[in-house]
């Protein structure tokens, strides 16, 4: 099978409102092979949208990123970023990624354990003091992301009013202008390469102290553009997705009373739940970063020629019954773990380890709250390229 | 003078990161990563790779059985 035996679907398929897996996903994972799509924007493309197929484009070295650059990219937005290290292949991905991963692994991340549940109880007793009812967003899931991000990397948390602003221009979907788009992205780095200017005056305990010592000492490893596009890239994505993902969490589990009430009456449980609500929640509100075959790759019954970008759709890959059985139940005792959302092979996510100890400790914190429960309808992120609540009005029993 | 290297499959959570990577050294097998020789000629690039394996399950050692990876 090759693109000319295909129709070409409009995509995304996913509505922005809601969490829901949109339909064609299932008709698409029981067809012959990927299918075609296009997005508003760029070339047609491959979808990949059953778990082994997803898995093995996100894998194989074969497959592409750095060759998105010169290509009219598939994408939801008109505006182009410059990548960075997601638009690098090995080894120069490698050569930069290791840089910054080496502060992400589980055994430096374990270390933040205890101040992210400081953290985490400090935002839950403000919320207490407030009182009952309250914006989860606003009170609890952005603040703690930005915190850990913001002490890990070196920025100083009170610029959050400064940097929300422009991370939301990065990762809109909306119809910014060029000049718009390139005006925000130079205001970011701009901010950053002040704060590097800084740091390299007085260093500190801190990612960018760190990133600024490995630029000292081998000045061809990283340039002084990546030092600062690197710091951008671990503050954006270090903290969007994770304060997306707590309130996606938590309105599964409180529209789920009976796996709150199973979470509630055994704590230990919350290392697998966070896995399966990874699993069980499509962020994603497109899917993005296409892989571009170097050769012809035969992905299960499709020839991939040279040259022909294909997409990884991650949501559907983890509602894939034939690896995830009775995929579309919540449940904590799933033998297999291995979804794919945090993504596969080189561009996994370098903040993983600590997404996960973010989103353990902030479920933790959260259910010490009594009666904890939705206070109203979430209000939906419309033009984001992660899908979750905008507001998520949450009320507890005040005792 | 060679290295040994091997992927301890009890704490490889599968990000694939290695075999990504390094398709000449790891590959994927199942839900894990394996290496497809346990020797190696001397890399710093796959001392990196160990060191930032989100799982921490590369190990590899010199010749005389000393740990070089992955590093505190």
């Amino acid at each position: 099978m090759t693109a000319a035996d295909q129709r070409v679907q409009d995509y995304p398929f996913n509505r922005p409102e809601g969490l829901d897996l949109a339909p064609a996903y299932g008709a698409a994972r029981t067809a012959p092979g990927m299918i075609r799509v296009q997005l508003p924007f760029g070339e047609p493309a491959w979808l990949a949208t059953r778990y082994d197929d997803a898995r093995f484009v996100l894998g194989d070295r074969r497959f592409s990123r750095a060759a998105s650059v010169d290509r009219d990219e598939p994408r939801v937005q008109f505006h182009r970023g410059s990548g960075g290290i997601l638009a690098m292949d090995p080894p120069d991905h490698t050569r930069l990624r290791v840089l910054v991963a080496s502060a992400f692994t589980v055994r430096r991340v374990e270390r933040l354990r205890p101040r992210v549940r400081e953290i985490a109880d400090r935002l839950v007793a403000d919320m207490r003091a407030a009182g009952s009812p309250t914006d989860l967003v606003e009170a609890f899931a952005l603040p703690l992301p930005v915190q850990v991000i913001c002490e890990l990397l070196g920025v100083p948390a009170e610029d959050r009013h400064l940097f929300r602003a422009w991370s939301d221009g990065l990762l809109s979907t909306a119809a910014l202008t060029a000049e718009e788009f390139a005006r925000n992205d130079q205001e970011l780095s701009a901010y950053m390469a002040g704060l590097v200017a800084q740091r390299r005056e007085e260093p500190a305990d801190d990612l960018m102290s760190a990133l600024i010592a490995a630029r000292a000492d081998d000045v061809e490893r990283l340039t002084e553009r990546e030092l600062v596009e690197l710091c951008v890239g671990v503050l954006v994505a270090g903290h969007e997705t994770t304060a997306t993902q707590i309130p996606n969490f938590v309105h599964v589990l409180l529209t789920r009373p009976d796996r709150l009430a199973e979470l509630r009456a055994d704590p230990d449980l919350i290392p697998a739940a966070v896995e399966e609500l990874m699993r069980f929640v499509p962020l994603g509100a497109t899917s993005a970063f296409a892989r571009y075959a170097t050769e012809d790759v035969q992905v299960g019954a499709v020839l991939v020629r040279k040259g022909d970008p294909v997409l990884a759709a991650i949501g559907s890959a983890n509602h894939d019954e034939s690896r995830f059985p009775d995929a579309g139940r919540l449940r904590f005792d799933r033998e297999s773990t291995a979804h794919l959302g945090f993504g596969h092979g080189a561009h996994h996510c370098l903040g993983a380890a600590l997404a996960r100890v973010e989103l353990q400790e902030a479920l933790r914190a959260l259910l010490a709250l009594p009666g904890l429960v939705e206070a109203g309808d979430p209000v939906w992120k419309t033009q984001m390229l992660v899908r979750g609540p905008r507001t998520l009005p949450v009320a507890w029993e005040e005792r | 003078m060679t290295w040994s290297i091997s992927v301890d499959t009890g704490s490889c959570l599968g990000s694939g990161i290695c075999a990504g990577s390094r398709p000449d050294i790891f590959r994927f097998h199942g839900s894990y990563a394996e290496t497809i020789t346990g020797t190696l000629t001397p890399d710093e690039d796959i001392l990196d790779l160990a060191d930032t394996c989100p799982a921490a399950a590369i190990l590899i050692r010199d010749e005389s059985g000393a740990e070089l990876a992955p590093r505190p």
